[in-house]
């Protein structure tokens, strides 16, 4: 380690990434953060640094990155209008417990609270939106405050931090000596595991007939996959995945029952109201998880294992709630719990299964009109990825997100991402954009709606200049197509300004210098999604898919998970 | 509805810039009303505590102190009802010296174990430390009187049961 060397504030912060092993960053220059990037000028060797088209857009990608690698996504902006433009990506981080480092330029300290040029209080907009954050106003705190900055953000329950450094800091020159982060006297992430709550846990699953598993993010956050298949093999219990969780747990495995929540599949959520054990790992039971709470889950006796102590008993009253890694938690619990076969029980998954078959799939996967089906679609991108098994599937928000949770059969770890709990629209391009350099030996699809995509498309300029094979799927209806169907539902008919008429999108993605296809017809869907995801490039396919196609299963606002309504 | 009642939470913290800001944000975000909030340094270097009172159901102030316990810069953070702890506030009030305002202030510092802080030809400075309702009353008792300025602390805090700070930071 170099050790008192006297640098600018501005080549600490480089030093500082170099030493966490950052190698790649998305950002954004302005006038505040100019001498940090005049430093990574020197060190591009070292650090890769990815020009977005918006701040936006760079907390996106730096999300995605992260959730497909694991590592800390990084992100550049400049003070004022470029700090706050990552605010909506650290509430999405925020709420979907992703580790990212933002570090934003601020004005001179003398300046702060003057209203000067690009001047705002990051810090205040900030605080509710990021797991931890701070301005540093002299080098010599610079590399302190990223070292912790890194610490908080991955570890425990990971989430998003922001480090304002003032430009006199960047200029100001300090010895430089980086000491990693490794405790922090007020902030405990890992929690000491309480065998005896597991001892609790084991017995009612030991004498449970129904016992049912819940499975979240934090299963793959903790690399619990192992874990929790010796745990599932050892039980024969049913397991079904929370949005945030696809993947968690392969959809193929005969113990897997299916995707939660509001539009997700019939079995899973009528179940969760005839268990008799309920094990929730890694989850947060979110309101689109548990429909009406009132009504959620009564009968039976709770086990949840969370990271996050605030998590415990905050939605759902637990009969054993257990402060633990998932990892951890799983791997002393299946030590616990006796061998068991629930035929019947996974029968009675099964029986319902085949009803949502009948009912929905059949209908959504094989129509008889003409008109392509967004699930079709999804179906399709599945099959292929049966055989090339490398896809990672980046989803925006809306009808083409459900339909992904439920089509797309998410079997391994770190292919699923999308923004659950906040529900950014706009999300899915920027994020692939980070997926695809995350990881670079998968082919990252980006599944987005017409709506959506139009949000932050601006990043179509990103893809170009840095030649990211990122592939582009928008399912296009000409609707903001959930809020359609809710208005078809709810509200009488009164399509409220949710048609939309959209630009020429082949010819939008060409004037990137990208290749875009458009697809009508259902006998063209299978040659055309085989080339788009063949080629070496980004590509663009777009399926015209039929305008008032809702997304069924549906959990109604209010109404209980038993009662999700088919049709 | 679960029934509500007086809370007093206790939170200690790092000493750094904006910690008021991060504590505040848990409550303004449940749409919580604080009742008082007092800060200062506890008794271990370093550790600020502060001394919160709200009105609440036990299952929300249980939430809010989980969020507040989650704070990075929170070492730790508790919630006792009112019977678990040691509480007083102080008040201040100031009052013009009129010649009938005289033999009246007597009785009142003599009845309400008041203190006079400060006496001028102009006006005299009353402290009372007590819990709330001893200065409520005698914020009642002073009308007639040309109150010129009246303050008064949050509720400042000890608790009953609790283990040291050094012993839970130990421990932790």
């Amino acid at each position: 380690m170099e050790k008192n060397r006297s640098m600018t504030g501005a080549e600490i912060v480089m030093k500082c990434l170099i030493e966490e092993q950052v190698e790649t960053i998305f950002g954004y220059p302005g006038g505040a953060i100019m001498p940090i990037y005049d430093a990574l000028y020197d060190v591009q060797d070292a650090i890769k640094h990815i020009l977005v088209r918006h701040e936006q857009g760079a907390i996106h990608a730096a999300q995605g990155y992260a959730r497909v690698s694991g590592r800390t996504g990084v992100v550049f902006a400049t003070s004022g209008p470029g700090a706050t433009n990552l605010i909506t990506g650290l509430a999405d981080a925020q709420i979907d417990s992703t580790p990212v480092v933002c570090i934003t330029g601020q004005v001179a300290s003398h300046l702060l609270g003057t209203d000067a040029f690009q001047e705002t209080d990051v810090m205040g907009i900030s605080m509710p939106v990021t797991k931890w954050n701070v301005q540093v106003t002299r080098a010599e705190d610079i590399a302190p405050a990223i070292a912790k900055a890194f610490y908080i953000a991955r570890s425990g329950r990971p989430g998003p931090v922001l480090v304002d450094i003032t430009k006199d800091a960047q200029f100001g020159l300090a010895p430089f000596a980086y000491e990693p982060c490794q405790e922090i006297r007020s902030y405990r992430p890992k929690p000491t595991l309480d065998v005896s709550k597991l001892q609790e846990a084991a017995a009612l699953i030991n004498a449970a007939k129904k016992p049912y598993l819940l499975v979240g993010q934090g299963v793959l956050l903790s690399g619990a996959g192992n874990a929790l298949q010796a745990f599932v093999d050892k039980t024969d219990i049913p397991v079904a995945s929370t949005l945030m969780g696809l993947g968690a747990f392969p959809a193929d495995h005969p113990n897997y029952v299916g995707y939660l929540g509001m539009h997700g599949n019939y079995a899973p959520n009528v179940l969760t109201n005839e268990c008799d054990v309920l094990l929730a790992v890694g989850m947060r039971f979110d309101d689109r998880v548990t429909g009406d709470v009132s009504r959620y889950a009564k009968q039976a006796k709770v086990i949840h294992i969370d990271i996050d102590a605030a998590e415990l008993n905050k939605i759902v009253k637990t009969t054993v709630a257990v402060h633990a890694d998932a990892k951890e938690a799983l791997e002393v619990l299946v030590d616990f719990v006796t061998p068991r076969k629930h035929p019947e029980w996974l029968e009675e998954f099964h029986q319902l299964t085949r009803i949502e078959q009948q009912e929905v799939v059949d209908q959504a996967l094989y129509p008889e009109d003409a008109e392509l089906r967004m699930a079709e679609v999804v179906n399709r991108l599945a099959e292929m990825d049966l055989e090339r098994k490398d896809l990672v599937v980046v989803t925006d928000v809306g009808q083409h997100q459900m339909v992904c949770s439920r089509y797309f059969h998410y079997k391994n770890p770190r292919t699923n991402v999308t923004s659950g709990g906040l529900g950014t629209m706009g999300f899915a391009l920027p994020a692939a954009i980070g997926a695809s350099l995350g990881a670079p030996d998968k082919t990252v699809v980006a599944v987005i709606g017409d709506g959506g995509f139009q949000m932050t498309l601006q990043e179509l300029g990103t893809i170009m200049q840095y030649k990211l094979k990122v592939k582009i799927l928008i399912l296009n209806n000409q609707f903001l197509g959930m809020v359609r169907q809710w208005q078809q539902l709810f509200f009488d008919r009164r399509y409220s300004f949710t048609e939309m008429m959209n630009p020429n999108f082949v010819q939008l993605v060409s004037a990137y210098g990208i290749k875009g296809t458009t697809v009508k017809e259902r006998d063209e869907l299978c040659s055309e999604m085989g080339s788009w995801l063949s080629s070496a490039d980004a590509e663009l396919l777009e399926c015209i898919v039929k305008q008032e196609d809702n997304v069924f299963p549906m959990v109604e606002t209010g109404a209980s998970v038993a009662e999700i309504r088919l049709s | 509805m679960s029934t509500t009642k007086r809370w007093s939470i206790s939170v200690f913290t790092e000493d750094t810039v904006g910690m008021l800001n991060r504590i505040t944000i848990v409550f303004t975000r449940r749409h919580i009303n604080i009742e008082s909030i007092t800060a200062s340094m506890s008794e271990v270097p370093g550790i600020y505590r502060y001394t919160i009172v709200i009105t609440a159901s036990e299952d929300q102030i249980q939430k809010v102190v989980g969020q507040l316990d989650k704070l990075v810069e929170v070492v730790k953070a508790f919630y006792h009802p009112d019977e678990q702890v040691v509480y007083q506030e102080l008040a201040l009030f100031k009052i013009r010296m009129t010649p009938e305002t005289n033999q009246k202030l007597e009785n009142l510092v003599r009845d309400h174990g008041a203190r006079l802080l400060a006496v001028d030809p102009e006006y005299v400075v009353l402290e009372l430390t007590g819990h709330e309702r001893h200065i409520n009353d005698l914020v009642k008792d002073l009308k007639g009187l040309d109150l010129l300025e009246f303050s008064r602390s949050g509720s400042v805090a000890v608790t009953k049961p609790m283990p040291t700070l050094t012993e839970l930071m130990e421990n932790n």
